[in-house]
């Protein structure tokens, strides 16, 4: 078990390893940095000096190591448009945009999996039809249009919730939370929504069409020969062989869910790293698109990672060996 | 997909393919009325231009007086009367609707089919090669994999226009858009075909060809391509559902056609702005189109799905 | 003789399709005492299963009991719906499946299965249970007991499971045991000992057995008496010993005269010729008779006579010579 985490994590670090060289290659080939720090007013010596000054006078494989070093230590660079600290300006949204993600993600598991099970129970039942056919529509419901039906619905006609921002905040030691005012909770209602909803379709008709597959094998079969009360048979039998392969889905729809907050952010004017990324791509301000990339990558590796380890807390035949399962 | 023998395959494949598939078709009513409104949409965007009754980029053909013109009702100050009504500019919802719908397919189809051609390029070459070729290639598309296409698509989109000089880059914007799009959409063709090409090249007629002296290059585009393209025009079918979708997401978010090139997100983006002032068409109309035309798609797609191949899911 | 765990009455399953109705099981009874094993035998196909999942009333829709009667000790059960049959499932009526890989749910620890079970049927508490299930697993034979009860099922051999598996069948305490192939998927070293381990087990506690398999060479060493069924109808019942040493319907015959039985000694292995009808093909008259040899006009157009007790389900049963 220890030498597969070992692996996994291995993989997990190559990863990162070029997405950096994504990164790095960004600042390095699109736009020149000389230009951007300098005014127009340059000397050669000016740029000369700034260039040994940035190491760029060193080899190729140097520089990314550097620029490796600097970004492990939360070092990105200053931001072109802002002129401020990528890594300030980063840590100052990313409340925001973690907490609508939570508030989502949340949402998106908990009611997936519950619509889930219901439609796979009942099977042939008329709500769990119904459910299904909207499914399909949700699907091909672009993100910002169900944002921007909601804001039409519940902000310009019944005027009953705010269409934009976080409403008021309260900074706890650097983090502002929305949690605590009314106005914080009743700006995450709509975004949240909007965040989840594609999320929650998808886990449900995955949580749906697996547990459909469970319900079918002999061990199901056998539970009921047994006189196994309902509800055990489909919540502690059924339910958790279920869970085995949903999970991972989930795990990567978790960070999904942080990529598709770009979209909810931008129709919602959400003040979290979404919107800051997209700003940074109108305006090319490249250290922030550099910054965002590597947060992300790190943060989705990271759930996978979560993922693989969950499964041993989950699946006893990996925890004896790893090839085992079907 | 079974084993014909070569001479008879091509011509056998396509009359079984046509008469089980138009027989499904003429059944799935959902199908027919999804490549009904296709089909209609697809033919309005390539006459757009003889269809609208304004040319909307045409500066001379525009009244601001126009502006903001409820469908169907006479415009306050010139009388004149428009179907889906007028934008602030005073251009005509209708007209702008169908030169959207025109950008809208022009990217997702290009975007799908740079896709299409990438992908199944990559993938012949990584499960006919194997070896380094077939590593490199399907690590990078498992790194892919593991970041949402349409980040992939936000980044390679922010890059290309980090590289592009500033005076080109509207004009750039519509093919930037296509190279992002597709360049985030390959992985799923090459992963198909990659795993097609490695059951089809240890089948005999494939060895055949090999022993009578054809080149890999023949091999692959003569023997193997064919065997992939049911499953390859099912993922097509859906890949344009989702890159029309990216590009009106990437549009709406104001990273993708230009105000100057409006596609239907730019059209949303737009018809956002005037969602609380009550001009609720200038939204409504390019929105709904949107949504027919990706419904549509994604239907089509399914059935399609179900329809050649049960088996992918 | 004893009044029957098991008695079945004429019982028929439908099964309704778009090309017409399909009898799995057409009027089929017989009876099963306590302590009893009744083999049911015949090939895929010709109602076995499907009648031993009437009895449990786990028929898979659309397929639904059309006729006949159920009776378990004494109390009528085929029109026992939901609740009231779930309480019947596991505490009167166990059920062993042929494949233990796949019916035991690989999440759970077989103590847990086992308490579950016990729980909801017995009126014990949570302690008594573990200690019940650790005695139920040293009964079926598997040795530290008291420490395999927290295993998982892939942490034990194939052989090993189906032990686990009548366990749970056994653990509540059921009158009446279905074994469904319990011995098919199983190494052949290991079918004996669970064969003898079921036989050992059901006799001590006078648990009547329905033991439904298509290998006669199981139903020889098992069986008190054996059912022959015969595209879902039965073709001959009676005493083992009685079937195979002289078969008197023409199907048990050749069923017989195909079988490797090694007290026979046969060379060569009989066919019988053609297969058996699909079930939306089966002929009028007797189902077996485009392929019997004996076959008269009579055949044709009336079904065998139905077997009950010790009969055969033919017209002109055979006077056996015994098969030599």
């Amino acid at each position: 078990m220890l030498a597969y985490i070992i692996r996994r994590m291995a993989q997990s670090a190559l990863v990162l390893l070029i997405v950096g060289l994504v990164a790095f290659a960004m600042f390095h080939f699109v736009g020149d940095p000389i230009d951007n720090m300098l005014g127009q007013e340059r000397t050669a010596d000016d740029i000369e000096r700034l260039r040994k000054q940035l190491g760029l006078d060193r080899p190729f494989v140097v520089q990314y190591f550097k620029f490796l070093e600097n970004a492990v230590q939360g070092n990105f660079g200053m931001s072109y448009r802002q002129g401020r600290p990528v890594i300030d300006i980063l840590l100052e949204r990313a409340p925001a945009t973690l907490e609508l993600a939570a508030v989502s993600g949340i949402l998106a598991i908990v009611f997936g999996i519950a619509l889930g099970v219901f439609t796979a129970i009942k099977r042939k039942g008329f709500a769990a039809n119904a459910i299904m056919s909207v499914s399909l529509i949700g699907v091909s419901l672009p993100t910002f249009l169900i944002g921007i039906l909601l804001i039409y619905l519940f902000s310009v006609e019944l005027g009953w919730l705010p269409s934009f921002g976080r409403g008021n905040v309260v900074d706890l030691g650097g983090w502002s939370t929305g949690f605590l005012t009314t106005s914080g909770l009743k700006a995450l209602i709509l975004p949240s929504i909007t965040l989840g909803l594609y999320q929650m379709t998808l886990i449900m008709r995955l949580v749906r069409s697996e547990m459909l597959e469970v319900l079918r094998q002999d061990y199901i079969r056998f539970a009921r020969a047994r006189g196994l009360r309902d509800r055990n048979v489909h919540f502690r039998h059924a339910l958790k062989n279920t869970m085995v392969p949903v999970i991972t889905v989930i795990g990567l729809q978790l960070g999904s869910i942080i990529a598709f907050a770009i979209i909810t952010e931008t129709v919602f004017q959400w003040p979290g790293v979404g919107l800051l990324f997209i700003n940074a791509i109108q305006f090319v301000d490249i250290p922030v698109m550099a910054a965002y990339l590597m947060l992300i990558s790190v943060m989705f590796v990271g759930i996978n990672l979560i993922v693989d380890i969950l499964y041993f807390f989950i699946d006893p035949r990996l925890r004896v060996d790893r090839t085992g399962g079907h | 997909m079974s084993e014909t023998p070569i001479p008879a395959q091509k011509s056998r494949l396509r009359a079984a393919l046509e008469s089980d598939l138009f027989y499904t078709f003429t059944r799935s009513p959902v199908a027919v009325v999804a490549a009904f409104v296709v089909l209609l949409m697809l033919l309005a965007s390539v006459f757009a231009p003889l269809i609208a009754p304004t040319n909307p980029f045409d500066p001379a053909s525009l009244n601001l007086m126009n502006g903001f013109t409820a469908p169907m009702a006479a415009n306050d100050f010139t009388g004149d009367v428009f179907l889906l009504g007028t934008d602030d500019q005073g251009r005509d919802v209708f007209s702008t609707i169908l030169y959207g719908m025109r950008i809208s397919l022009f990217v997702g189809v290009s975007a799908v089919l740079f896709a299409m051609v990438l992908g199944i390029t990559l993938g012949l070459l990584s499960g006919y090669l194997g070896g380094w070729v077939e590593t490199i290639i399907m690590r990078t598309a498992d790194v892919q994999l593991t970041f949402p296409s349409i980040l992939v698509a936000m980044l390679i989109f922010g890059i290309a226009k980090g590289i592009t000089p500033v005076e080109y880059r509207d004009q750039m914007a519509i093919w930037v858009l296509i190279l992002a799009i597709g360049l985030s959409d390959w992985v799923q063709f090459a992963r198909v075909v990659r795993g097609a090409t490695l059951v089809e090249k240890n089948k005999e007629y494939v060895e055949a060809a090999r022993l009578i002296g054809r080149g890999s290059g023949a091999i692959m585009l003569r023997h193997i391509l064919p065997n992939v393209l049911s499953p390859v025009l099912v993922i097509a079918t859906i890949s344009l559902a989702l890159a029309i979708i990216a590009e009106a997401t990437l549009s709406f978010l104001g990273v993708g056609a230009p105000p100057t090139q409006p596609s239907l997100g730019t059209l949303i983006r737009i018809g956002q702005g005037f969602l609380f002032s009550g001009e609720w068409w200038i939204l409504l109309f390019p929105a709904t189109t949107l949504l027919a035309l990706a419904l549509s798609v994604n239907l089509l797609g399914d059935w399609l799905r179900d329809a050649l191949n049960p088996r992918l899911r | 003789m004893a009044a029957p765990v098991l008695s079945i009455r004429n019982l028929t399953v439908e099964i309704p399709t778009r090309h017409g109705i399909l009898k799995p099981v057409d009027g089929v009874s017989y009876d099963i005492v306590g302590g009893e094993i009744l083999g049911i035998v015949g090939e895929s196909g010709a109602g076995k299963s499907m009648a031993g999942n009437a009895v449990i009333g786990l028929l898979s829709p659309p397929a639904h009991i059309a006729k006949g009667e159920i009776w378990l000790n004494g109390a009528r059960v085929d029109q026992l719906k939901g609740e009231a049959m779930r309480r019947i499932r596991g505490k009167e009526i166990g059920m062993v499946f042929q494949d233990p890989l796949t019916s035991l749910n690989p999440l759970l620890r077989i103590g847990d299965q086992l308490v579950e079970t016990m729980l909801t049927h017995l009126p014990i508490s949570h302690a008594e249970a573990e200690k019940r299930a650790i005695a139920a697993l040293e009964e079926v034979g598997i040795p530290g007991a008291a420490k395999r009860v927290n295993s998982y099922p892939h942490e034990f051999s194939g052989g090993m499971r189906q032990r686990v598996v009548i366990a749970l069948a056994l653990c509540a305490e059921p009158s009446l045991i279905i074994a469904d192939e319990p011995t098919t998927a199983l190494d052949v070293s290991v079918q004996a000992q669970i064969m003898a381990l079921l036989k050992r087990l059901c006799r001590d506690r006078g648990t009547a057995v329905m033991l439904i398999t298509h290998d006669m060479g199981v139903i020889a060493e098992a069986a008190d008496r054996v059912a022959v069924m015969y595209a879902g109808r039965l073709a001959e019942l009676g005493p083992v010993r009685e079937v195979i040493t002289a078969p008197r319907h023409p199907y048990t015959h050749g069923l017989m005269a195909s079988t490797p039985l090694a007290s026979k000694g046969q060379k060569r292995l009989h066919q019988i010729p053609g297969a058996m009808p699909r079930l939306d093909a089966v002929p009028d008259g007797c189902a077996f008779n485009p392929r019997c040899p004996y076959v008269q006009d009579k055949c044709r157009h009336a079904p065998g006579p139905t077997a009950e007790g010790n009969a055969a389900a033919c017209w002109f049963p055979l006077v056996q010579e015994e098969l030599s």
